[in-house]
């Protein structure tokens, strides 16, 4: 790891001031996906902008149509959040699928979806329930938060506040983790709200991406058989030693289904 | 150079530090406590758990700074001089070690899930060691250790 400076701001207006004031400064969350790169020199930032002591970008709050996670809320609490757990279920599930104990203790909601890791959870969350992502400036949709392989509508300098999640109907989330690292090798999040229908894919390809076909099946449809016989195609997933694009894109129909039967 | 204070078993310490410090090194090369193990350095084997401020953490996977004004404790918390803590003891009566070298991760851990859940079941168990890897034992005699150290515990 190169030497940086290290600031710890009480504040989102000292952080953005921090940000500006730096040569190449980056924020930082919870660590557990930026410290690795740090230490493998993939980043090398003059500053980084600890946002730890920020309360304003802390807790969870519900209210009668949506949930509403501060951006530095752990995965742990997320998890073991009573009203996250009574108001979407699965994303209280989804939580508690992340990493593992030690990593959902420090890893943040924030920190998960502006490094928009191919595999991370929390993305087919976003995208899955059509929540909305909440920065210093404005508010992003999450179908267009996700642009591409670690790459977010985020501009330079701007720092996400909080993530809100509509109330679905029905929702649930299933992924065939990587066994050593519990990264989504492919995840699917279902969503029912209103007859609408979302399907969300991690894990797959470059970035989380909705699975159409899926959805239309599912919207005259709500059942596993309805998905069981869509193949998708591999053709632009990944391809790694941990599974073949072949191999993610025959997952895709598998998980879909279970996340469908879970959903009930 | 920054400077670091923070609580870590029970005593005041601190001193200047790269900010690219890692608490585990911090906690092994500043305080000399050596019982905190680093094994793979990227956040996978949980070699390195230590609770900040009642919670495990991966301490390899955090800044030293980062834990400013925090109460660390680390394995060399647990044992009262030479009588060994519950969760020592259960991993000594049912042999929940070979090498030793992944055991205090491994025991820092189980204290923090029986602190969270004093009646685990072996899924509990298994589930909350998906950030701890043993090479030796086969996890089995992990598992019983930390059943029986939970109920230890209790008493």
């Amino acid at each position: 790891m190169y030497e940086f400076n290290f600031n710890r701001p009480a504040s989102i207006a000292d952080a953005l001031t921090a940000i500006a004031d730096a040569d190449d400064g980056q924020f930082m969350a919870g660590g557990q996906t930026m410290i690795p790169v740090l230490k493998q020199r993939l980043a090398m930032p003059s500053d980084v902008v600890e946002l730890a002591n920020i309360d304003d970008l802390k807790g969870i709050a519900v209210d009668g149509g949506t949930v509403t996670i501060g951006a530095m809320t752990p995965h742990s609490e997320v998890h073991n959040s009573l009203e996250v757990a009574d108001a979407i279920p699965a994303l209280a599930d989804l939580a508690g699928m992340i990493g593992d104990p030690h990593v959902r203790n420090r890893g943040t909601i924030g920190g998960s979806v502006a490094n928009n890791d191919p595999a991370a959870d929390y993305p087919a969350a976003v995208v899955g329930l059509g929540a909305t992502v909440v920065t210093d400036r404005r508010e992003i949709a999450g179908d267009d938060f996700f642009v591409d392989l670690f790459e977010t509508a985020l501009v330079e300098g701007e720092l996400i506040t909080a993530v809100r999640f509509p109330l679905p109907d029905k929702a649930a989330y299933m992924k065939f983790p990587n066994p050593a690292s519990r990264y989504a090798i492919v995840g699917v999040f279902v969503s029912q709200s209103n007859g609408d229908v979302r399907v969300a894919v991690t894990g797959a390809g470059p970035c989380v991406f909705r699975e159409v076909a899926m959805e239309t099946a599912l919207a005259a449809d709500f059942s596993a058989d309805a998905v069981a016989g869509i193949s998708v195609s591999g053709d632009d997933f990944n391809n790694d030693i941990h599974a073949s694009a072949e191999y993610r894109a025959h997952l895709v129909t598998v998980m879909a289904k279970r996340a469908v039967i879970k959903a009930g | 150079m920054p400077s670091v204070s923070m609580t870590v078993n029970g005593n005041a310490v601190g001193g200047d530090i790269e900010a690219r410090t890692l608490l585990v090194d911090f906690i092994r090369e500043h305080l000399r406590l050596t019982g905190t193990h680093v094994g793979c350095d990227t956040s996978q084997c949980g070699a390195c758990v230590v609770h900040v401020d009642g919670t495990s953490v991966k301490s390899c996977t955090m800044l030293a700074l980062q834990a400013e004004g925090c109460q660390v404790e680390t394995i060399e918390s647990l044992a009262d001089g030479d009588t060994l803590h519950p969760m020592q003891e259960a991993f000594r009566e049912h042999h929940g070690l070979q090498c030793g070298f992944c055991t205090p991760g491994m025991v820092m851990t189980a204290v923090a899930m029986a602190k969270e859940n004093p009646n685990l079941t072996e899924s509990d168990v298994r589930h909350g060691l998906e950030g701890n890897f043993c090479r030796c034992t086969g996890y089995q005699n992990i598992v019983e250790s930390i059943i029986a150290g939970a109920k230890a515990m209790q008493g």
